[in-house]
């Protein structure tokens, strides 16, 4: 079995509504230090097999096929 | 969306499930609004790849008109089939209300029955309906012509880069746009300023057929 997370991310220079609002929110708790908020996804998927190089490349294909929209989104895959 | 078609076509529309893998050879395809897979992951990415879109891409290839509203804009945008992605409404909020649209090319097989530069009423019902593509792709569906539908001056409700509220794909057969031209189609809705798309398709089929 392998663990892998994958991390998708609007793009930079993609305005992002909702990490604008979770900042002004964050700001109004009184987190004075919080400059920027971009929120993203995570997804935990677990894989058969024991091949990393192959999950890999299978993880990568998740993602652009369904995981991200790559005109608006990048991501990451880790194995965990 | 089949009750306008209905009514304006004169007999209602064939209705195909997401998992056919055949759609029965037709006249126009529409990809209707509502609410796909809960919106879950992103607004029409699931539904985009459903069984049914390898026969909508084969349709859309061969030149045959497709409308797709609301959730089916962001369906077709998913499906790769229109450029550009749909992020939240700049405001966060669901926008239901009617909104003011620009036909900003009266010159297509969707818009034909407008005038260029004609104001139309629309209501709009979305919560994702923020269109964006990049600066690159943007200037390519403005200088083609591609922008057929742009929010009025100040009534663009959801942030959309350069007020756009309805595009084509560069071939011009296929058209997503955000506002619901199905939901004013009748006295009874208050206005018919929507009809004009049916009535606009309805023509350039006769046209095809003559």
């Amino acid at each position: 079995m392998i663990k892998a997370r994958i991390t998708v991310t609007l793009k930079e220079g993609v305005l992002d509504p909702q990490g604008k609002a979770i900042e002004g929110s964050l700001s109004a708790l009184g987190f004075k230090d919080v400059g920027s908020v971009r929120q993203g996804k995570v997804f935990d998927i677990e894989l058969k097999g024991e091949n990393k190089v192959e999950a890999e490349q299978s993880l990568n294909s998740m993602c652009a096929k369904l995981l991200s929209n790559t005109v608006i989104e990048d991501y990451r895959v880790a194995i965990i | 969306m089949i009750s306008a078609l209905t009514k304006i076509c004169g007999h209602p529309p064939e209705l195909v499930w997401h998992s056919e893998t055949e759609i029965p050879k037709t006249d126009l395809i529409v990809i209707p609004g509502g609410f796909s897979y809960g919106d879950y992951l992103r607004s029409g990415a699931i539904a985009a790849r459903s069984a049914v879109m390898e026969s909508i891409k084969i349709y859309a290839k061969k030149g045959v008109p497709i409308l797709g509203v609301c959730n089916g804009f962001q369906i077709l945008a998913e499906a790769g089939l229109l450029p550009g992605a749909m992020m939240r409404n700049s405001g966060l909020k669901f926008v239901c209300r009617e909104v003011k649209l620009v036909v900003t090319n009266a010159n297509t097989m969707f818009s034909s029955n407008y005038q260029q530069n004609q104001i139309i009423r629309c209501p709009v019902a979305h919560h994702d309906g923020n269109f964006f593509a990049d600066t690159k792709t943007l200037k390519q569906i403005e200088n083609k012509g591609q922008v057929v539908f742009r929010y009025a001056e100040n009534t663009n409700p959801n942030g959309s880069v350069n007020d756009i509220a309805g595009i084509t794909n560069t071939q011009g057969n296929v058209l997503g746009m955000m506002p619901h031209p199905e939901n004013l189609v009748e006295d009874f809705h208050g206005g018919s300023d929507g009809k004009g798309i049916f009535e606009s398709l309805l023509g350039a089929n006769r046209s095809k057929a003559a």
